[in-house]
């Protein structure tokens, strides 16, 4: 089912390389200039999109760039490879850090953010790190940048230094430490079942002559262990409403798109481009990680119900929606993965509108309760229009582009004749609704003589923010515009589940 | 002012020694002499592959050691900072050789040397195979960069003592690079006793309790050493013969006999205690903790882990390893003290206080890793122990090092006190941070390759248990290393007593007698005295060793598939090479 061909190409190293190359020169610049240091990351930010961009009439005529460096271990390559999948993911990672970079500028100094060049210098690396992921051609190259992530996640989840923040980085780093130690040590199993390679392959490279079916069960266990973590699979998710002490361009890149992705990110990978759907029908694993994401967006939305901080209110939202992926992904129906897919990219535009509205509120009114929230929509109309936009998209509203990914997965669990699960969407679209709508309800519908006069953040968080609840929008209105998501889906989709009929 | 006299003697003892080393150098350069007189000397040794000149690489290799044995000690009598500078002159010539002996034995193979042109088995053979010549090249390695640092802070530290302090790190690297060379069962003892006797008289130097925990050092050391030679003692009345290719070729005819056993068990036990394997380290934390940051730095990296190549040496080339780790079960004990010892020591490097202490602890797991892949006896794992000797040798003497400069510029080494000098000492602690990354084995750090061969080897040999505790091991690394990044970066100011600091005071309640010495901020010696206050990177002699050996754990990550492929596939031994590797 391999049609496609790959051929050599610099284009994904540079890349990858673009945001490391910055790190020297922020740091050189450092904060006596502050406006030559935020060109340096605003220049690499341009220059990744562009060239992530560039490749994506490649992708759409099936040819696969990819580059091999050397070998960093005598069997496996330090290769990068950009398949349609980890297209997806870079185009996604790549575009919103642009906007985000726009969006730090005004947070940072409106909020008087200390340590501004160790926040911009670590951006960079996390940025690095998840175009590393995407591009990734086999575990080890996966296993290597997933690792710099977690590390380079850190100095941003502590970054006020707050005996708070502090806490929050340390169970930050007790969850995704143990995690890391999951994955090698189901790429160790893994390379040591399959000597012959480890790149990623499309319906999966392992097969169940490789191993006992129990072994190839625990390597399973072991790999969602290990990206699920990032994923915030229940019960791993805990770390993500405390990295919420993180400021909230972190939280809009980080923990709603770039972190948590790379987890979903790998889940699509281990059951598509490892496992296989062949193979998880075969050793049965595919409903457990089934359940497991059910549970997970339907507890987390009733979890984000009950949060009054908005932050932690969208991190619970974001822990449901993440499992909306996995759920695509474990359900092994084409029509799964498109959702699935689809939903690794719409989810972040409407996601990263929220938290950008989150931060400008903060910025400008210092409210981080929703209680307290009441009435701002008369003196930030644009901010919670956005917000409106991206809370209807999160529910499911037709005409923004998450109803496309969740009437996909909606297919794909009654392709697979799972009822219960279709139930669990739609009851989790029903608490979306429960816990977005009145938030948007008491911002424009209630008075409050706080809020009296007009007054929006500064334009540097306004801009992006309208911008990606404008891309929500013209996506939900055609969703092959631009990035091709739908044709990018489909092609992954038929890709994986060709092998599996 | 026992104090004094004792390091005093020691100090004597080893120029002594030192005299005596030189001595035997000059014996074997005539004994080279003769061995080029008589040309066909190294016919059973396979000469044929072997340049020329290819043979005389291994007495290279310890010349420039040998000349500054004498050369050091003469010439600081003369001026005292010549020490250093001779030192720092002889290590190099060291390395270039090193580098030149790696080269010309993964080119032409392994190298042998009569000394003094007598033929083994009754003389003495140095065997550079690519196995020592990697070693070698690991010791030198070390052995320049912290000579370079050495020379401010001894000065700092120790002034008065610069000339016998280089001395004795010159007769160390001597015998270290000696036991790792010699092809002989008791030649190898004397470059042990050599490099140990030098490594006590440069472990004197410190601080208070140095001597003390010194002398607790000679005595268990000497146990060892001893332990070892009784081992020789046996095997050489079973076999009649020294040279270790002669005695393995020998010993196959005995396997049945429990003399055999009892020699091994003997010098695993003499080599275990040596490389602090667990329950044998009881010397090593006091030792490291209250020696002078220089001795520690030198010592730290290569002591125990050329102990841990010559229990290679032992398991895999003179005995059968099969025989050893399978039907003795020998494996299953050596795997699993190691694991024991990772453990232990990581928990113990958890509740410290003190950070040379702290990093003392790490080292017994560290060396833990070591002894799990020797005792796995899969050729993955092996590769692990092997890379790991290098690996380890780098992270550990850089952190020693930077704990040091630490020393010497605030005065302490107290984790509270190292509240926010990461923005004090960026380039300092960029190096810290680099080891200590490293240690925790985040990729693509060197420690993280260690630790995939060693998982590797382990899920070959289907050792379930230890392959989930060696992975989930780093994590009480990651304890102890990730408190202290907090501390040196994202903290300020003293935090006693204050409450936010409680938070991350969980693991310090601990075990208080252990940190207790310099817990009450005892000034340590040799601290400029700036205070914490004042601290800022040092300049280019003290920070560019441990800089560059700290930029080195990434280098050194990225292409370590060169080293595994090209020299440790080369160095295995014949019964666990790998298809495909190493040719």
């Amino acid at each position: 089912m391999d049609a496609l061909h790959t051929f050599h190409s610099t284009r994904p190293l540079w890349a990858l390389l673009v945001s490391l190359l910055a790190i020297p020169l922020i740091v050189a610049t450092g904060e006596r200039h502050r406006n030559l240091r935020e060109t340096w990351t605003i220049l690499a930010a341009v220059v990744k999109t562009v060239l992530v961009w560039s490749m994506l009439p490649w992708v759409l005529q099936g040819r696969v760039p990819e580059i091999s460096l050397w070998r960093i271990t005598p069997s496996v390559e330090l290769a990068l490879r950009v398949d349609t999948l980890g297209l997806v993911f870079a185009i996604v990672a790549s575009t919103l850090w642009l906007l985000t970079s726009l969006y730090s500028i005004g947070y940072v100094r409106g909020a008087g953010e200390h340590k501004q060049t160790r926040y911009f210098a670590s951006f960079a690396m996390c940025l690095h790190a998840t175009i590393g992921i995407a591009f990734a051609a086999n575990l080890v190259t996966f296993l290597i940048f997933f690792e710099m992530l977690s590390i380079a996640t850190y100095p941003l989840v502590i970054h006020k230094e707050t005996p708070v923040a502090l806490a929050a980085g340390r169970k930050y780093l007790s969850f995704v430490l143990p995690a890391g130690l999951m994955l090698l040590l189901a790429v160790v199993l893994t390379a040591s079942i399959h000597p012959g390679g480890l790149d990623f392959q499309a319906g999966g490279f392992l097969s169940g002559d490789d191993a006992s079916r129990v072994l190839l069960r625990w390597i399973f266990l072991f790999f969602i262990l290990g990206v699920g973590v990032k994923a915030a699979i229940m019960p791993l998710q805990s770390w993500l409403p405390a990295a919420m002490a993180a400021p909230t361009p972190v939280s809009a890149l980080l923990h709603a798109v770039a972190v948590v992705k790379a987890g979903v990110f790998g889940v699509l990978r281990v059951t598509g481009y490892v496992y296989g759907p062949h193979l998880l029908k075969d050793i049965g694993v595919w409903t457990a990680l089934a359940w497991f994401a059910g549970v997970t967006l339907t507890v987390a939305s009733l979890l984000a119900l009950r949060q009054d901080n908005l932050k932690r209110r969208l991190a619970y939202s974001t822990v449901g929606h993440l499992s909306y992926i996995v759920l695509g992904a474990a359900i092994l129906t084409p029509y799964g993965l498109i959702g699935s897919v689809l939903h690794l990219m719409f989810h972040a535009t409407m996601k990263i509108t929220l938290f950008f509205c989150a931060g400008a509120i903060y910025v400008r009114t210092h409210k981080e309760q929703i209680s307290d929230m009441v009435g701002i929509g008369r003196q930030m109309p644009i901010t919670m229009g956005a917000f409106a936009v991206g809370s209807l998209g999160l529910a499911g509203i037709p005409g923004i582009n998450g109803f496309f990914s969740k009437w996909n997965l909606a297919l794909g669990t009654a392709q697979g004749g799972q009822w219960i699960f279709l139930g669990l969407l739609v009851l989790s679209g029903v608490l979306n609704a429960a816990y977005f709508f009145p938030i948007v309800q008491q911002a424009f519908f209630r008075r409050n003589p706080e809020f009296s006069s007009y007054g929006e953040a500064s334009m540097w968080m306004v801009v992006p923010l309208a911008l990606t609840a404008l891309m929500s929008l013209v996506l939900g209105l055609a969703p092959n515009l631009g990035a091709h998501a739908w044709d990018l889906a489909r092609a992954v989709s038929a890709a994986v589940m060709g092998g599996a009929g | 002012m026992s104090v004094k006299w004792t390091s005093r003697l020691w100090a004597g003892a080893g120029t002594a020694l030192a005299t005596l080393v030189s001595a035997v150098g000059v014996a074997a350069a005539a004994g080279h002499e003769m061995a080029q007189a008589h040309g066909d000397l190294s016919a059973i040794h396979g000469a044929a592959t072997q340049s020329p000149d290819a043979f005389q690489i291994p007495a290279m290799v310890l010349a420039p050691l040998l000349i500054g044995v004498v050369l050091v000690p003469a010439l600081g009598r003369l001026r005292r900072s010549l020490a250093y500078q001779v030192t720092v002159v002889v290590f190099v010539a060291y390395l270039a050789v090193a580098l030149k002996a790696l080269t010309t034995v993964l080119a032409h193979g392994t190298l042998h040397y009569k000394m003094a042109g007598w033929m083994p088995p009754v003389g003495i053979e140095w065997t550079l195979d690519a196995l020592s010549a990697f070693v070698v090249l690991v010791l030198a390695v070390v052995a320049v960069m912290v000579a370079i640092y050495s020379g401010v802070a001894v000065r700092r530290q120790n002034p008065e003592r610069e000339v016998p302090f280089f001395s004795m790190m010159v007769v160390m690297m001597l015998g270290l690079t000696g036991m790792v060379m010699t092809g002989d069962l008791f030649n190898l003892y004397v470059f042990f006793e050599v490099s140990s006797l030098s490594a006590y008289a440069l472990m004197a130097v410190g601080d208070r309790k140095a001597p003390v925990s010194s002398f607790r050092y000679l005595l268990q050391g000497t146990i060892g050493a001893s332990s070892y030679l009784m081992g020789v003692g046996y095997l050489y009345v079973l076999t009649g013969s020294l040279n270790m290719a002669d005695v393995a070729s020998l010993l196959p005819h005995l396997l049945g006999n429990p003399a055999l056993t009892v020699a091994l068990v003997l010098m695993v036990a003499g080599l275990g205690l040596k490389m602090a394997l667990f329950p044998m380290h009881l010397w090593l934390p006091d030792a490291y903790t209250y020696a002078s940051s220089t001795s520690t730095a030198i010592i730290a990296p290569v002591m125990t882990k050329v102990s841990a190549y010559v229990l290679i040496r032992m398991i895999y080339f003179v005995f059968d390893s099969n025989w050893v780790l399978s039907d003795l079960h020998l494996g299953f004990v050596v795997t699993w003290l190691a694991m024991a010892g990772v453990i232990w020591g990581s928990v113990m490097a958890i509740a410290q206080r003190d950070v040379k202490r702290m990093l003392a602890y790490s080292s017994i797991a560290q060396v833990g890793y070591i002894g799990v892949g020797i005792g796995t006896g899969n050729p993955w794992a092996l590769v692990g122990a092997i890379l790991h000797i290098m690996n380890h040798a780098t992270m550990k003497s850089s952190l020693f090092m930077v704990t040091g400069i630490v020393e010497m510029q605030t005065g302490t080494r107290r984790l509270q006190n190292w509240n926010g000098l990461g923005r004090k000492m960026p380039w300092t602690f960029l190096a810290f941070t680099l080891a200590a990354l490293a240690m925790v084995g985040v990729p693509p750090t060197n420690g993280f390759f260690s630790k995939w061969y060693l998982a590797l080897g382990l899920a070959g040999a289907k050792q379930w248990v230890l392959l989930v505790l060696l992975v989930l091991s780093s994590l009480l690394t990651a304890g102890y290393f990730f408190r202290l990044l907090e501390r040196i970066y994202a903290r300020t100011g003293e935090d006693v007593g204050s409450g936010s600091a409680r938070v991350g005071e969980a693991g310090d309640g601990g075990v208080r007698e252990d940190g207790g010495a310099n817990a009450d901020g005892v000034k340590l010696a040799g601290a400029s005295g700036s205070g914490i206050a004042g601290a800022r990177d040092p300049g280019l002699a003290l920070l560019l060793p441990p800089l560059l050996l700290g930029v080195g754990t990434l280098v050194l990550g990225l292409v370590n598939a060169w080293f595994v492929t090209e020299v440790i596939a080369k160095a295995l031994p014949a019964a666990l090479r790998i298809p495909g590797l190493g040719g």
